[in-house]
């Protein structure tokens, strides 16, 4: 755990009446906020607006555009954090940084795979007649994202940075386990959700191109919107692990500050005497 | 027109979503930004 000075914490949180300090944005940031801002402009003129009707489903295709981008992020977001963790836990250094972008990675996709479950009952509805089937595909999910919610659970309990990283860099590490199971459980059962229409065995896609563009301008969407919200919350929660570490300096300060005046006044630290031992002592 | 609703509630959906994350991670940050000296933050 990284201990600093924690009287610059209380210097800085007074004196900020005159200049603003850095937030988590940076140039870098910035540029990639405007250009996610963009393209979100461009997909909903795309999904919405340019691109066709489906020949069987109609208008209701529309949400494919929604669906394939966030659930693309998951798989994205849960194969980052299982990176992660695994870089924090082979490398000797044990960096916290590798933690924080495992945690940030995995709060995007279980945000993302919840998105992707209600959009799917609300296609589902639409197309099928319903909004949720016990379907191979559609269970898979859930249980997939109970399981990163699971993971964020873990995140949080009691213990140190070290601790916490340890814990969730394991959990991390297994979870990913499960991406293959939802992605190719459309072939392994028999499944009311279609199997691939693009990442399929033969590459044999069959869609209309101004839909394949439309699609493709979500996936990049989303990625860029994926890149600029980890890099924020990672450096969020580099704050609050300073944060964490100047209350313990703190309160570490605190203690000794009150063991050295219990030494100068000859008691033993920690301990109060009461009147009537100190009279006692004296007969 | 059922399918409007539907369509465009999972697109309300999605940007709602993302736009509360986005506005939480800013706030977050804005707030833990002015108690932690810059030379603290490994981007500046």
């Amino acid at each position: 755990m990284t201990t600093t000075d924690p009287s610059r914490t209380s210097e800085s949180a007074t004196s900020g009446g005159t200049a603003r300090r850095a937030g988590t944005g940076t140039t870098g940031t910035r540029i990639l906020g405007i250009a996610t801002i963009v393209v979100m402009g461009w997909l909903v003129a795309f999904g919405l607006g340019f691109s066709p009707q489906d020949r069987d489903q109609g208008e209701s295709v529309r949400l494919l555009y929604m669906h394939v981008p966030t659930i693309w992020i998951a798989y994205l977001a849960f194969i980052v954090t299982a990176i992660a963790s695994a870089v924090y836990l082979l490398t000797k250094k044990h960096s916290l940084g590798w933690d924080r972008l495992a945690g940030a990675s995995a709060e995007v996709g279980t945000a993302f795979v919840g998105v992707t479950l209600v959009i799917g009952a609300l296609w589902g509805r639409l197309t099928w007649g319903v909004f949720w089937q016990w379907d191979a595909r559609l269970t898979t999910t859930a249980l997939l994202f109970i399981t990163y919610v699971g993971y964020l659970a873990v995140r949080r309990l009691e213990g140190s940075h070290e601790q916490r990283a340890r814990r969730s860099a394991v959990i991390g590490l297994l979870a990913v386990l499960l991406l293959p199971l939802v992605h190719f459980s459309v072939e392994l059962w028999r499944s009311l959700h279609q199997t691939a229409s693009i990442n399929n065995p033969g590459s044999d896609v069959k869609m209309d191109g101004l839909m394949l563009f439309s699609l493709f301008v979500g996936v990049v969407a989303f990625t860029l919107f994926y890149l600029w919200i980890v890099m924020h919350r990672t450096r969020v929660m580099a704050m609050e692990d300073l944060m964490d570490d100047h209350g313990l300096d703190a309160a570490l300060a605190a203690r000794h500050a009150e063991a050295t005046d219990s030494h100068a006044r000859g008691q033993t630290p920690g301990v109060t005497l009461a009147p009537s031992d100190i009279t006692e002592g004296t007969d | 027109m059922e399918d409007a609703g539907f369509i465009l509630g999972g697109y309300a959906l999605t940007f709602g979503v993302i736009a509360l994350m986005a506005w939480n991670v800013l706030r977050r940050g804005r707030r833990l930004a002015d108690q932690i000296p810059d030379d603290e933050k490994y981007w500046t």
